[in-house]
């Protein structure tokens, strides 16, 4: 079973970004500022110790007929370096009990683990393919990887009204990491909160590939926001994925003996 | 038949455990654990008749159950398993079999971990053979790639450091391998007597046997030592002589003490492994020797729908040279894995194995795919050709088959 997985909250981490400063505003570049609200998202995400959470993964095709993974994910906020996550997979059926350990880094590649429960067998494989599917969904590897903010370069685009009253900063994504399957991407984020709204993924010939849509949010610990759904649509085959999450609980206890190659084979 | 039925199985390991187990069983907070499993149908052909008298003649039927029963409390950090298997063989009555693959208890707490029962362990990095993967014995008549085990009474204890962790096992319980029956495919001239198994200890199959593994990660690369000193998972099978016409092979389990070491860098594209082991006979009429097998899977760039192909090469070497007990002694494993990473998770591995020495070639291949919801089908098949009298392979040139089996989750 070739099965991979990267799952971490990430994407929400990820785009979380803004909040114009007008004290800088006049001396910064495009550049500078998108690289700015990056780190202050990345900041007001940090902190949050450990969390848990369950998933479910509604694939459907262009035809409507639809599929579903189940998968709980835990992970460990990192110190000094990226976020330790363990996503163990209830469904489908054929590979329940099968988990993957992550370990995100900025540019430097994820160390990553799969556990076989039918041999057993643990197995560290590369991300050489980081741009493939995640099971067969669209949401790919590199997605739901922890997006660090070494692992892109920022440009500010504009601000402008973007839905439930919210005003967002439109921010230009280059990935600056090996083998990303985007040349860009086009993010939305509210300038109050920093929550990512949607994400535009443009393929590696500049065309239009997904768009994402981040709803639902609800805020823990009166501090960090986490959505309830994300949307991923392909617009290119007409195929789409949606991430339902629920059951979130933050600062449960996890140590990073719990993020120990052992404890995969638990 | 002297098999592995799960009363025997109970016997000779759940018994050792239960008393263990039963305060595990009141103590936990309820009893609401998961029931999951496959049961799965499997068909066989082969193109060919048999080499050897009584053998069936075209391949048959077969049905195997896997239920798992698990319990996990106290945030998993407490887990209770029960995995019970049994086959049915249309043909081979000694596939025909059952075992208790897990009964056992972990728990972890803070650096500590232990686990008490019957379970399996995994160790090793390569693909096309598994050399230092010691503690559980191969469950020889499920297939000829030696990935199933047998259960295997256990207590480890492991220490968990910030990079790996040590790992000390006492196994006192041995289990036999399960070799192919009459009608069996996949076996020598002569059928193996399970009744007339030896053993160079004393003691047989309770002699008490010990393992220690440590394994720690440092950066790209994970890097595993194991120590084992007990009874060989690995038989000496010797023919049974009667009025000096041989009648049977009678497996023989020497006692060793092995050293082996696994090693895998995992770079972006390409990751390279390593496993070699050295083995020592307390029997000094049995040569001791070392094996290796080295190689590295390349991924090559994906393709647009999402699928990746990646390029396996592994070669084996045995010190011993071209003797029955080694297949591997100068041998070439090239191969390839090709996942579409599409909704089935359909994927196929092809590869082929290749004496140095003597040329003889085998092929092999497995596929699989999920069919709507809770049902896979997969595929296997291997042809031997071109396979030299003296090679190991030689009893099974005429075992060419090829495999279909549905399997159905619950």
């Amino acid at each position: 079973m070739l099965l991979k997985t990267k799952l971490t909250l990430s994407l929400v981490v990820l785009l979380a970004a803004s909040s114009f400063s007008s004290a800088y505003a006049r001396a910064e570049t495009p550049e500078q500022k998108g690289l700015r609200i990056a780190k202050e998202g990345d900041a007001k995400d940090t902190g949050f110790g450990d969390f848990t959470a369950n998933m479910v993964m509604t694939l459907k095709n262009r035809a409507g007929k639809s599929s579903r993974r189940i998968i709980r994910i835990k992970t460990l906020e990192g110190k000094g370096d990226g976020d330790k996550s363990l996503s163990l997979f209830d469904e489908p059926q054929d590979v329940k009990g099968t988990k993957m350990l992550t370990f995100s880094h900025g540019l430097k590649p994820d160390d990553q683990w799969l556990y076989l429960p039918a041999l057993k067998r643990v197995k560290r494989i590369n991300s050489r393919n980081k741009s493939g599917p995640f099971m067969g969904s669209e949401f790919s590897f590199e997605d739901l990887g922890s997006q660090e903010v070494e692992k892109y370069k920022y440009k500010f685009l504009r601000e402008e009204p973007c839905g439930n009253g919210w005003k967002c900063y439109v921010i230009e994504r280059k990935p600056a990491y090996k083998y990303s399957g985007y040349s860009k991407q086009i993010a939305w984020i509210d300038t109050k909160e920093y929550r990512p709204v949607k994400i535009m993924f443009y393929d590696r010939k500049n065309a239009l590939l997904k768009t994402l849509q981040t709803s639902g949010y609800k805020q823990y610990l009166g501090k960090y926001w986490r959505p309830s759904v994300m949307n991923m649509v392909n617009k290119q085959t007409g195929k789409s994925t949606m991430l339902q999450w629920s059951n979130y609980k933050f600062r449960t206890g996890l140590t990073s003996r719990d993020f120990n190659k052992k404890a995969l084979a638990r | 038949m002297k098999g592995y039925l799960p009363r025997k199985a109970l016997k000779s390991g759940g018994v050792y455990f239960l008393p263990l187990l039963l305060p595990v069983f009141l103590s936990s907070s309820g009893f609401a654990g998961e029931l999951s499993g496959n049961i799965s149908l499997e068909g066989r052909y082969f193109n060919h008749q048999g080499a050897f008298a009584d053998q069936q003649k075209n391949g048959g039927l077969s049905l195997s159950l896997l239920p798992e029963y698990k319990h996990q409390w106290d945030n998993d950090h407490k887990k209770f398993t029960f995995t019970p298997f049994f086959r049915w063989d249309q043909h081979d009555k000694e596939r025909t079999h059952g075992d208790i693959r897990q009964l056992d208890y972990l728990a972890s707490k803070g650096d500590w971990e232990y686990q008490v029962g019957i379970s399996k362990v995994y160790w090793g990095v390569t693909e096309s053979q598994h050399l230092v993967d010691i503690i559980n014995q191969t469950d020889g008549v499920e297939g000829i790639d030696g990935e199933d085990k047998l259960g295997q009474p256990m207590v480890r204890l492991s220490r968990i450091t910030d990079n790996g962790s040590l790992d000390l096992f006492v196994l006192p319980y041995f289990r036999e391998r399960t070799f192919a029956g009459k009608k069996g495919r996949f076996r020598a001239p002569f059928i193996v007597d399970n009744n007339a198994t030896t053993y160079e200890s004393s003691r047989k199959e309770k002699h008490v046997d010990y393992a220690v593994r440590f394994q720690e990660t440092v950066g790209d690369a994970d890097i595993g030592v194991h120590y084992f000193t007990g009874t060989s998972r690995d038989p000496v099978l010797n023919p049974i002589i009667n009025n000096s016409i041989p009648v049977g092979l009678q497996a023989h389990y020497p006692l060793i003490t092995q050293v082996g070491i696994d090693l895998q860098y995992t770079g972006e594209d390409t990751i390279w492994k390593l496993e070699a082991i050295s083995r020592n006979f307390e029997d000094k009429k049995l040569d001791d020797y070392s094996a290796v097998v080295a190689g590295f899977e390349h991924s090559l760039p994906g393709f647009e729908s999402g699928a990746e192909l990646s390029l396996l090469a592994e070669y084996h070497h045995d010190s011993r040279g071209e003797v029955p007990q080694a297949a591997f002694q100068n041998d070439l494993f090239v191969g390839a894995r090709f996942a579409l990473n599409d909704e089935a998770s359909t994927d196929l591995l092809a590869g082929a194995f290749i004496d140095l020495d003597n040329n003889t070639q085998s092929m092999r291949l497995e596929a699989s795919r999920r069919i709507g919801k809770g049902l896979k089908l997969n595929l296997e098949g291997q042809v031997f050709t071109n396979v030299d009298d003296k090679d190991p392979l030689n009893a099974f040139q005429k075992d060419d088959y090829i495999q279909v089996e549905l399997q159905k989750y619950f």
